[in-house]
């Protein structure tokens, strides 16, 4: 992998093992991979599905700058984040996030941070159907503009 | 002057988007205001994005700027 970020997002289903190896390297001594699923049940009711929509092209670029700013605040040398859009299954991926670094913690770190990040900006949204057929959208965080750099 | 809509405000909207005429020199709060005497249920915290980024209330919109009307996201 040439660039040390990497972000996608669209509905092609996930594979954690090639975002593992789109950011592997012989300098690293150490490889993160979270992986986030879709759960069988929310708040006491079964769901039957999860779907995803994303603002696709806001999407992937805001994403994108997660990962850099991630290299600016880690100690790491590569970061890869995917999140799939559309309709899923439990047990389907939704979201995965690689990184390398020459240490854990920092590569612990700095994938969770991504994680989090995603969580309050990137224009994601999902809605659940539930095994009754009723659907909702889940409740999320309001984004706000960052100081501009 | 054409702006988007996503997930639940795009069904409150009732489409994916909408075109609006606003003076020279509308501010992104501008557009909110108008979006709101138009009938949209939108609350305070409404975040807006222009040019895939999100924006303050005191951004001036421009001709061809790419607006977005963004509901709290939820990915993950």
């Amino acid at each position: 992998m040439a660039e040390p970020t990497a972000a996608a997002v669209g509905p092609e289903p996930l594979d954690p093992e090639e975002l593992r190896e789109a950011v592997a390297s012989e300098s690293s001594g150490a490889v993160v991979l979270f992986v986030g699923t879709v759960r069988r049940e929310n708040r006491g009711r079964e769901v039957e599905s999860l779907s995803y929509e994303a603002y696709d092209a806001m999407a992937v670029e805001e994403l994108e700058r997660v990962c850099g700013e991630a290299l600016e605040r880690f100690e790491v040398e590569r970061i890869a984040a995917r999140h799939r859009t559309g309709r899923l299954r439990p047990g389907e991926a939704s979201v995965a996030i690689a990184a390398t670094g020459a240490h854990r913690g920092p590569t612990f770190d700095a994938a969770r941070w991504v994680m989090e990040e995603l969580k309050r900006r990137v224009p994601l949204w999902k809605k659940e159907r539930y095994a009754d057929g009723e659907e909702r959208w889940l409740d999320g965080q309001a984004p706000t503009p960052r100081r501009e750099t | 002057m054409t702006v988007l809509f996503f997930a639940s405000y795009r069904e409150r909207a009732g489409g994916p988007r909408r075109e609006l005429e606003l003076p020279a020199g509308a501010r992104v709060s501008d557009l909110l205001r108008r979006l709101r005497e138009e009938g949209l249920d939108l609350p305070e915290s409404a975040s807006v994005a222009v040019n895939r980024r999100y924006a303050a209330g005191d951004r001036e919109l421009e001709e061809g700027d790419e607006v977005a009307l963004v509901p709290p996201v939820a990915g993950g």
